[in-house]
């Protein structure tokens, strides 16, 4: 009946488990009592739940970025602390099997559902507001997507007090993946959440290709477009390409543990090294699906706070597009010590180092950019200083990794750590944060307190110096990377600096919850009247209210040059009205995603725990769900005529009332 | 003036229905294109493992080539009849667009019947997906693409369905116009299964 499933399943007798567990249902049972007790039920249904708006659910998206940042940290700091003692006579307080889980916890978090869900939430805010467009081409695909981002992270939250979490890393390899190495539900937890948030990404990728392929305004020619959204382009086409890589692999590793097929098993014909290939032959266009946004958003706020039109706009795309294909032509840099041939190894090396150079090229633009421009050290452009800084530090290291000699010895030790952590924190996460920054006024209306902005921005650049520079130290001093204990003294004293540094970190993240709730105390007072936050915003989203209304832009703008919103200002055309306004088409809410995301995650627990009528009955749901929704027709409704003029005329006044007020940002 | 302004309007929502369609059916291509990877990767996959045969049974062993042979030609078929059925559509002739889908249905119900019918006779002599690397390959590989066709059997009965009570509105058409690019890339997909699992699998 429960297959698997019994109470035992709940580590009751593990009191660091059960202490998370009651904080994570504390928290959940304080935000359900919150939402009861101010009435809210409704309106979370009506307004946000069943929404298809790009705008909500890029909110939506980014929350959850948020949250699990929270939870992949916890896991980080855990790890941290743990290497920080556990040496000699001292076993810490994590044991080896739990401490596996843990790192495997961390990485599947912020890969899949802090970072994924960080970038698709910005680019859902961002790229309809940029292209002049309503919505996204397909609404409740989008809303699809996100559920079963969501969900799919509830089952990574889920499998902290029901059963085990993986304990075979954040790229699961086989054999340890396997039936026979891990014959419990844990990387069955790992399989499904990811398998069900991939699928989610893939059909984010089809949806905004489409989007800004199809829906641009009229004159926004592919080089006219503004440059977050071309970066966001690439790597819709990088999902497309990457993530059907990502489900087969995983359906194939599923299918050895379910049906004891022999794809990645040591027996009867089976072949390990193939998963490799596969997992990174999504794995490493994965990393620009990351990274390439980022670059979008710091592109955006380099010019915009700089004053200056962003330098080398054609070489930017053109190095965007090389890194969009040249990604698929380095995975085999993760495991030069598979033994293949020295040719083999030669020839990704050489992609690999191949690879730097348009990112370069990217640097050096930023850096002309900003020079003899009237640079404004505002959150935004720190996040971005740091992100250069540091990033073309990490991208060095990367060199000296893909010489295969070197890598031979720097394989699997913290030094690798050092470098991707290296990477992914400034080229990913630091953008996006730049990203939360720059549009968040865009999005709610009021801006995001600069001052402890700031200080978490200082928390967070010194922390990450002193929580990752001693590991490139201790990966030349031969420490191997997941060690959960060691015995050699002479690595004790870094692991303490690297844990100084994840305290810092903390203090940073900490900071960050105070400026939201600074930030929304003080709303009054820092409202966008203008629409124009930033005095030089530079393209569509910024000529558009804030937060924009439902329909974003009354009447399709019309672009004559890159930068088209500046071109406006210029040419003194901003405050022109239409005549006449005119009725809107837009998609009607629906609760169908949300159901889709529910059933999900039945089907994934399901299929996790052996509960065959459950996942069965699930599936057909989602199906029968995606069947009643695909043949409505009636899947719009029309926003009357008047209805917008009331809108706009009640902005234009908020607008008026602004200027005479100099509305400007601290 | 008024009816000038709703005469626009009416334009737009009709300009904004067409650009929907035009968007589903981009959409749907992308959406094949990345199919096609998926299936893609399973043939690599296939072509790493098509020899890891662990003692078991081979594809020469195995394959009925003639059935096969049978099998293909019932799912080619269907492709014809299914473009049939989209001609007829744009003759706007609802009982032939039914009646093709029907035979349509018919074929490709055909294909999965002797689909099953092979892997229950596999299985049950012994040559399961979890004898070699290779049958896990073929079965996970074969078993895709029949799950496809499945699914777009499922499709099939649903747009009867919507032809029978809604007619053949703008929605249902672009429907069935996506539906097509589906069943003619599970052809397109078959003829690599064909001549990549079983015609170099029996040579």
């Amino acid at each position: 009946m429960f297959g698997k499933l019994s109470l035992s399943a709940i580590p009751f007798h593990v009191p660091i488990i059960m202490g998370s567990v009651s904080v994570v249902l504390l928290g959940a049972a304080l935000i359900l009592a919150l939402i009861t007790y101010y009435r809210k039920w409704g309106y979370l249904w009506h307004e946000w739940l069943t929404s298809v708006d790009h705008k909500r659910i890029g909110v939506m998206y980014i929350i959850l970025a948020l949250v699990m940042l929270l939870r992949g940290f916890s896991d980080a700091i855990l790890m941290r602390s743990q290497q920080a003692v556990a040496l000699g006579s001292d076993h810490g307080f994590l044991p080896p099997g739990h401490y596996d889980q843990i790192f495997s916890a961390h990485g599947t978090i912020m890969i899949f559902f802090m970072a994924m869900p960080f970038l698709v939430g910005l680019m859902n805010v961002v790229v309809p507001l940029q292209i002049g467009a309503r919505d996204v081409a397909f609404p409740f695909m989008n809303a699809v997507s996100l559920w079963l981002t969501v969900f799919s992270a509830g089952l990574v939250m889920l499998s902290l007090g029901v059963g085990n979490f993986s304990h075979a890393g954040w790229t699961g390899y086989p054999p340890l993946s396997g039936l026979h190495y891990s014959p419990g539900t844990g990387v069955d937890y790992w399989i499904w959440s990811i398998q069900l948030s991939g699928l989610g990404s893939l059909m984010t990728g089809i949806n905004f290709l489409v989007t800004i392929l199809k829906m641009r305004a009229p004159g926004m020619t592919l080089m006219r477009m503004p440059i977050f959204t071309w970066t966001a382009l690439c790597t819709n086409v990088l999902m497309i390409l990457a993530f059907p890589v990502l489900t087969v692999t995983l359906a194939l590793l599923a299918l050895d543990r379910y049906l004891g097929m022999h794809f990645f098993t040591n027996a009867l014909g089976g072949n390990m090294m193939m998963y490799l290939n596969l997992f990174w032959i999504w794995g490493h266009p994965e990393v620009y699906i990351l990274v390439l946004p980022a670059f979008g958003v710091f592109s955006e706020v380099v010019a915009t706070l700089c004053g200056k039109r962003l330098f080398g706009y054609t070489s930017m795309i053109w190095a965007t597009i090389a890194i969009t294909v040249l990604s698929f032509t380095v995975w085999l840099h993760h495991f030069f010590t598979m033994g293949s041939s020295a040719d083999v190894n030669a020839f990704f090396g050489i992609m690999t180092m191949i690879i730097a150079v348009p990112t370069g090229v990217k640097v050096f633009n930023w850096l002309f950019t900003m020079y003899q421009g009237r640079v404004r050290f505002d959150t935004p452009m720190l996040w971005t200083l740091a992100f250069m800084v540091t990033f073309v530090l990490g991208g060095m290291t990367g060199v000296m990794l893909a010489i295969p000699g070197a890598d031979y010895v720097l394989h699997n030790t913290e030094f690798l750590v050092a470098h991707f952590h290296n990477m992914l924190i400034p080229g990913a996460l630091f953008g996006y944060f730049a990203g939360y920054a720059f549009w968040f006024p865009k999005v709610f209306g009021f801006a995001l307190n600069e001052k402890w902005g700031k200080r978490a921005f200082w928390m967070w650049a010194s922390g990450f110096y002193l929580a990752f520079m001693p590991l490139y130290v201790l990966g030349f001093l031969g420490m191997p990377r997941r060690l959960e204990y060691y015995t050699n003294p002479a690595w004790h004293p870094w692991l303490e600096i690297a844990a100084v540094g994840a305290a810092f970190i903390l203090i940073g993240i900490v900071f960050q919850v105070i400026q939201l709730v600074v930030s929304i105390r003080a709303r009054e007072t820092t409202r966008d009247l203008s629409g124009d936050y930033w005095r030089d915003g530079r393209t569509l989203e910024w000529s558009t209210a804030s937060p924009p209304p439902l329909y974003n832009f009354a009447q399709h703008p019309v672009v004559q040059s890159r930068d088209a919103f500046m071109a406006m200002k210029q040419a003194g055309s901003t405050d022109q009205r239409p005549d006449t306004y005119h009725a809107i088409l837009m998609p009607k809410n629906t609760p169908a995603g949300f159901i889709v995301g529910v059933l999900a995650f039945f089907t994934g627990f399901g299929l996790i725990w052996h509960i065959w009528w459950l996942a069965a009955g699930a599936a057909l749901g989602i199906l029968a769900t995606l069947i009643f929704r695909m043949m409505q027709d009636e899947v719009e409704y029309l926003i009357p005529a008047e209805e917008v003029q009331r809108i706009e005329a009640a902005r234009i006044f908020r607008h008026a009332d602004a200027d005479s007020y100099q509305q400007v940002p601290a | 003036m008024m009816s000038a302004a709703l005469t626009r309007d009416t334009d737009q929502t009709a300009a904004h229905h067409a650009q929907a369609v035009s968007n589903s059916v981009f959409g749907f291509w992308v959406y094949v294109m990345s199919d096609a990877i998926l299936f893609a990767i399973l043939f690599a996959t296939f072509a790493v493992l098509r020899h890891n045969y662990a003692g078991g049974p081979t594809g020469a062993t195995l394959f009925d080539l003639p059935k096969v042979f049978g099998e293909t030609l019932l799912l080619l078929t269907s492709s014809v009849t299914y473009g049939l059925a989209v001609l007829a559509m744009n003759r706007k002739n609802r009982i032939q667009v039914l009646g093709w889908l029907l035979i349509t249905f018919l074929l490709g119900l055909g294909f999965i019947g002797m689909e099953v019918s092979e892997f229950q006779r596999m299985i049950l002599t012994g040559a399961g997906p979890d004898r070699s690397g290779f049958l896990s390959a073929f079965f996970t590989l074969v078993g895709t693409h029949g799950l496809h066709v499945s699914f777009g059997l499922i499709g099939m009965l649903v747009m009867m369905v919507q032809v029978m009570h809604k007619g053949l509105t703008v929605p249902v058409q672009s429907r069935l116009i996506r539906l097509s690019m589906f069943w003619h890339f599970l052809d397109i997909v078959w003829i690599g299964v064909f001549s990549v699992v079983y015609l170099m699998g029996v040579m």
